[in-house]
């Protein structure tokens, strides 16, 4: 373990304990650590402000002054940029150290504006904090204050107010240390010394937010909170980000019955208090008044009518009965964004009420649930720190998930990782790869084989480990099986493995069951059903009648969404759960209002298998009911009782029935801290994972699509949040220059993009770093048909 | 009285080519360079060690000694710190100007003495023909082999790069310096690590010295180490450059041993106060140095010590003079405003106090003091330089924040009543 420090130099914090005295207290801390943080874990706290314990020191802005003695006498030094060592003896409340303090604080209060009554920060800010504590009683500065514009919008999501700034380069340091998007810099010098971004050039960081909650004044407020509460009237519980597959913890506050913000819990196993800005500001939703708030019933006309539950849920219970007892099929897709609890429920429902192995959670994924499921070779998101080697083969990290994007670029920056980086184009990871290979998707397979057999610099690389992967789809095209070969040979090397799959609790989903091929608790079926893609197939063709939607869109989420279409026009019954109206909810015959994240409590399972909880907070809207709710009461009316009577009910259910999660109760998540990984060390782990026998299909053409998602999109959270629902980047075709001559294209140009399961018309734009024969389309963008997850592509000039 | 010249020696003898290769040669150039070459880094820093030669950028620190800390990592850069900034020194622009071999020859020297194979010379960007002078001198020296591939047919490879700064004085002070060169910010780094010759330019080991440290170098080896001794006065060996500047009737560079009188330096020296009027005050090293004043440090020897023992330095020598027509709140209103104004920035007690102090004195100047404003001026010049000692005790990364406060304590100490006369006469009593 290292702590950081400027300039690259590292002061190693060992296992060697050193003997310091501060303000009289001797004590013992890991020789190396920085005085600052060693006085706090043994009680003494040390003023500061640029100062923040995930990023490397700068000694700025000089508040954590105190006095060392020293055999020519006591010097005042930073507690921040000096580590522990043998013997030192502190003090830092003699009468030089308190004098120091108390100056830097006046110094930083001359040309601060006082606007306190109208700052976000008002109420929980440092600078506030610290002038009661340690600052002076009054002002003797009379000159004029400095100014500057404010505030100024930096970002579609950030505002900067410089009057405010105490110059601390926390945000500085965070976009280029640790988002390692250095957009926002010092300008100018001595006492014009701004921060501002290049002219231009928008703080445009996928991580712009984090910067507000570590600005130790308003300087940096978002357009998300401003002025919308006083911090002493937010309740504050912690829960788990809905967003990602992480786990990462946050801060959930509330006012009145609505939520206004989230804020990054510092967890040490996920993400050590930061957050993307599509997790930190997609908690608007929650409160969009689209939400919905009564059962509704489908008309001849397309139109909806508000029903009671009674009426609604008799007639679902009469259709899906009439249906599952004709014996026609019956199907459930979704589930993975909810609860444990949820997903236990729904699994039972399926299976014991609808009799039905048709249920899947991921929508088309690609990747098989038991190569998810498997947990043998699960690595930890912290392996990443002690790894020798990363090799990320899959999504691209920054764009689909920003934690882990985070930690691995932690991991190859300062832990000195080495980074083995596989993808069809431009990734946010570039910057920090050691090996950097791209491909054109279908020749993934042949990639592989070479990595497999050669003895190149990046199979020594991946030879020496500790290696950690983390392995998925890169994009629709490519297959879903090549994840699993890439995953057989980490795992003949001796690696550990993050399989990468989406959606915020399809690994929890996929525990309880969600899964054609699997049982609750990480066991195999003996009677698999359909998978998402089946189930659509059927549904278009006639062969599955009747299918349950929760939470899921497939229209806009699988690939093939024309296919989706299709599925739900034709099907004969379609109830779907869900907080709004979606593009394909909009064709259910029954759309029943649940409750959503904040507004139900349970638990949820992320990438390493550790299971936490989310709380509730607020009330969900109207009638809205949580989805084990409505499933028991339908099941009731259908004659099979599944017999749920809350969620910590099922809780307890799972935690006696559930192989992978027995013991894990509730009350054991409450008191970890970062949760509990599963299976338990006294569980069982019945799943044991077969690699596919296969490296998925190869496939050639002229051109081949990538298409992979970006962080925003068209996706139903962002649409119903005001500061996130214009962040898509819009669809483009990007091509190569030598590709788009042939063809006939220019920048700019208009062309028809065309597979097998979809087409569009899109903007080409040429782009020098384009692999030949690729053509890369961003997924579910705005108004943008989807193009199928078949590769082959043609591409021609409207 | 006249003292024998060293680095100012050619420019002196040969006012009009002392800067051409032609001339350096002829009058002994790179002779020592030549020497070095089949020398060992033990046996030059020892030399140099052994010289008592002290760093002539301002802090006086043994060359030799500075060279002997280099840290054993490989490669080590050298860079020349050539960005002259202090207001009153104007000396290494001479020797830059006016024989820039002399400084090659030194860059080699020291090159080999620590197993440097690039060197960097950081001119400050104000200085354009100083630079182009030492560009034409090193392509002078690589086009005749003593620079590059090979230098003087040996094995050693070495090569020199001449970059200009932006216009910073904190860019001066070798983190500063360092981060400059690397692109970055020139803001001072944090200490420890205390000498960029453990951690220096790209992280690697970095000697960094200035132009008359290394002008210096080729002289010592030539004439021999206890001739070069003999030169100066006790510790303080060889010679020194002084630049006078202010009210006295011959301003100008002078190389002089210490041990003079300031009497000396500024009435037979440099010709003593203009229009006859009586000196008030002066700067002794630099417009960072705590003042002087007759009646307390006139017949004080000019040495390192003895200055210390007053509480001021001589830092780069640059004597700045001041005759009785000098408001002194003015005078240190024009140089707190200097520092305000070069402060880099990012540490507070500095960035908001030296501007502080500004408007302060420029209230006081204005007529619009207040007698709380003379303690005021105290403390928050306390609150940058704890104690308000020199060397300051410093709340700050760098001493760019303490040096603001010189001037400060130099007039609460010595000129009470002139403030005081401007608070109470509502302005300044001295003519514009």
């Amino acid at each position: 373990m290292t702590d950081l420090t400027r300039e690259g130099i590292k002061a190693t914090v060992g296992e060697e304990m050193v003997k310091v005295t501060v303000d009289g207290q001797e004590f013992e801390a890991p020789k190396g650590q920085m005085l600052i943080q060693a006085a706090q874990n043994h009680g003494t706290y040390i003023p500061r402000f640029c100062w923040h314990p995930r990023m490397r020191p700068v000694g700025m802005c000089r508040m954590c002054l105190v006095e060392m003695e020293t055999p020519k006498g006591r010097v005042l030094i930073t507690a921040c940029t000096n580590p522990v060592a043998d013997g030192m003896v502190i003090d830092t409340k003699s009468e030089v150290a308190k004098k120091a303090q108390e100056g830097v604080l006046e110094f930083l209060l001359i040309n601060h504006p006082l606007d306190c009554p109208v700052c976000d920060r008002g109420g929980e800010c440092p600078l506030q904090d610290h002038t009661i504590a340690y600052g002076p009683g009054e002002s003797r500065f009379v000159e004029e204050k400095r100014h500057f514009e404010k505030p100024i919008k930096i970002s579609d999501l950030v505002y900067l107010d410089r009057e405010r700034c105490i110059l601390c380069a926390r945000c500085t340091r965070f976009s280029d240390e640790v988002s390692g998007d250095p957009l926002i810099e010092f300008l100018d010098r001595g006492n014009f010394t701004q921060i501002n971004t290049f002219p231009d050039q928008p703080f445009a960081s996928y991580f712009s937010g984090n910067t507000v909650q570590i600005c130790p004044v308003g300087a940096l407020t978002s357009k998300a909170y401003r002025f919308r509460a006083r911090p002493w009237d937010l309740v504050s519980i912690e829960s788990t980000c809905p967003h990602c597959t992480t786990g990462d913890r946050i801060t959930v506050q509330a006012s009145q019955n609505e939520v206004l913000r989230f804020l990054g819990v510092d967890a040490e196993a996920t993400n050590w208090s930061w957050l993307s800005d599509k997790c930190r500001f997609g908690f608007e939703f929650i409160e969009s008044p689209d939400r919905l708030t009564s059962p509704m019933i489908r008309q001849e006309d397309g139109s909806f009518t508000e029903a009671t539950w009674t009426e609604a849920l008799e007639l679902v219970a009469s259709r899906f009965t009439e249906i599952r007892d004709a014996g026609k099929g019956l199907a459930v897709l979704g589930g993975a964004r909810g609860t444990n609890e949820d997903a236990y429920a729904l699994a039972k429902f399926a299976r014991e009420v609808l009799s039905t192995n048709n249920i899947d959670c991921q929508l088309d994924d690609g990747l098989d649930p038991q190569f998810l499921a498997a947990t043998a070779d699960r690595a930890r998101i912290s392996d990443l720190d002690s790894a020798r080697t990363i090799l990320v083969w899959g999504p691209d990290l920054k764009e689909e998930h920003p934690t882990l994007y985070l930690r691995v670029r932690h991991a190859v920056q300062e832990k000195g990782a080495r980074l083995v980086l596989i993808h069809p184009w431009r990734n946010g990871l570039d910057d920090r790869a050691t090996h950097k290979l791209t491909y054109r998707p279908g020749s993934g397979a042949a990639l592989l084989t070479r990595l497999q057999s050669e003895e190149g610099e990046v199979a020594t690389a991946l030879a020496e480990g500790p290696l950690v992967a983390l392995l998925g789809r890169t994009g629709y095209g490519e297959d879903g099986r090549l994840a699993e070969a890439v995953a057989a040979h980490v795992r003949s090397l001796g690696g550990k493995l993050l399989p990468l799959a989406r959606r915020s609790n399809v690994y929890g989903a996929l525990d309880m069951g969600l899964a054609p091929s699997l049982a609750p608790g990480r066991a195999t079926t003996d009677n698999p059903g359909k998978n998402a893609a089946q189930i659509l197939e059927g549904l278009a063709e006639g062969s599955i009648l009747g299918l349950l939607m929760v939470g899921s869109d497939p229209v806009r989420d699988v690939p093939n969404g024309e296919l989706a279409r299709q599925a739900l026009e034709q099907a004969r019954f379609v109830v779907a759960l869900d907080q709004f109206l979606t593009d394909s909810s909009r064709l259910a015959d029954v759309v029943l209002p649940v409750e959503g994240f904040a507004e139900k409590e349970g638990s949820v399972t992320n990438v390493e298998g550790r299971v936490q909880k989310v709380n509730r907070v607020v009330p969900g809207p109207g009638q809205s009911r949580p989805d084990w709710s409505i499933l028991d009461d339908l099941s009731d009316r259908m004659g099979r009782s599944i017999n749920l009577v809350s969620a910590e009910a099922i809780a307890k259910e799972i935690a006696t029935e559930v192989p992978a999660y027995v013991g894990v109760t509730w009350d054991m998540l409450d008191a970890e801290k970062d949760g509990v990984v599963v299976p338990l060390p006294e569980a069982t782990q019945p799943l044991v994972y077969l690699p596919a026998d296969t490296p998925g299909k190869s496939f050639s053409g002229e051109l081949v699509l990538h298409y992979a998602r970006t962080m925003f999109d068209d996706g139903v959270l962002m649409r119903h949040g005001p500061s996130l629902e214009h962040l898509a980047p819009g669809a483009v075709a990007i091509l190569n220059f030598d590709d788009a001559r042939r063809l006939g294209l220019s920048d700019g140009d208009q062309a028809d993009i065309k597979t097998s399961q979809g087409s569009a018309r899109l903007t080409v734009r040429i782009d020098p770093s384009m692999n030949h024969g690729l053509v890369y389309v961003p997924f579910n963008q705005p108004g943008i048909p989807s193009l199928g997850s078949d590769p082959v592509v043609t591409v021609t000039k409207a | 009285m006249t003292y024998p010249l060293l680095v100012t020696k050619r420019m002196t003898d040969f006012p009009s080519d002392s800067h051409t290769l032609e001339r350096y040669e002829a009058t002994g150039g790179y002779k020592a360079a030549r020497a070095s070459v089949g020398m060992t880094r033990d046996q030059l820093v020892e030399a140099i060690k052994n010289s008592g030669l002290l760093g002539r950028g301002g802090a006086a620190f043994s060359a030799g000694l500075k060279w002997s800390f280099l840290a054993p990592a490989r490669p080590a850069y050298l860079v020349v710190n050539a960005d002259e900034s202090e207001p009153g020194t104007f000396k290494d622009r001479q020797l830059l100007e006016r024989d820039p071999h002399q400084l090659v020859e030194g860059i080699i020297i020291t090159a080999i003495a620590n197993e440097v194979h690039r060197a960097f010379v950081y001119v400050r960007g104000e200085y354009p023909k100083p630079a182009r002078r030492v560009q034409k001198a090193i392509d002078e020296a690589y086009a005749e082999g003593y620079l590059g591939k090979g230098i003087f047919g040996s094995s050693y490879d070495l090569d020199v790069v001449v970059h200009l700064g932006a216009g910073a004085y904190i860019c001066g002070e070798e983190t500063a310096l360092i981060n400059s060169l690397e692109g970055l910010r020139g803001e001072p780094r944090l200490k420890p690590p205390y000498f960029p010759a453990a951690v220096g330019l790209y992280n690697k080991p970095t000697i960094v010295n200035n132009v008359e440290t290394l002008s210096n170098l080729p002289h010592i080896l030539n004439q021999g180490i206890d001739s070069y001794k003999g030169l100066g006065h006790e510790a303080d060996t060889g010679t020194f450059l002084f630049s006078i500047s202010g009210h006295v009737k011959k301003p100008g560079n002078y190389e002089l041993p210490h041990g003079i009188t300031w009497n000396e330096l500024i009435f037979d020296i440099a010709g003593g106060m203009r229009r006859e009027r009586r000196l008030k005050t002066w700067i002794p090293g630099g417009a960072s140095a705590p003042w002087f004043v007759p009646s307390d440090h006139l017949e004080l020897p000019i040495t390192k010590d003895d200055t210390a023992k007053a509480g001021s330095m001589l830092g780069s020598g640059a004597v700045v003079v001041m005759d009785e027509a000098t408001c002194v709140v003015r005078a240190a209103e024009r140089i707190v405003r200097f520092f305000a104004h070069e402060s880099c920035g990012q540490c507070t007690p500095c960035r908001e106090g030296t501007s502080w102090l500004e408007m302060i004195l420029r209230r006081i100047e204005a007529g619009q003091g207040r007698e709380v404003d003379f303690d005021l001026l105290l403390d928050v010049s306390d609150n940058i330089s704890i104690g308000l000692a020199w060397p300051p005790r410093m709340t700050t990364i760098c001493p760019l924040g303490p040096s603001a406060v010189s001037p400060i304590i130099s007039i609460t100490k010595y000129f009470k009543g002139e403030i005081m006369t401007h608070i109470h006469d509502g302005g300044c009593p001295l003519p514009a």
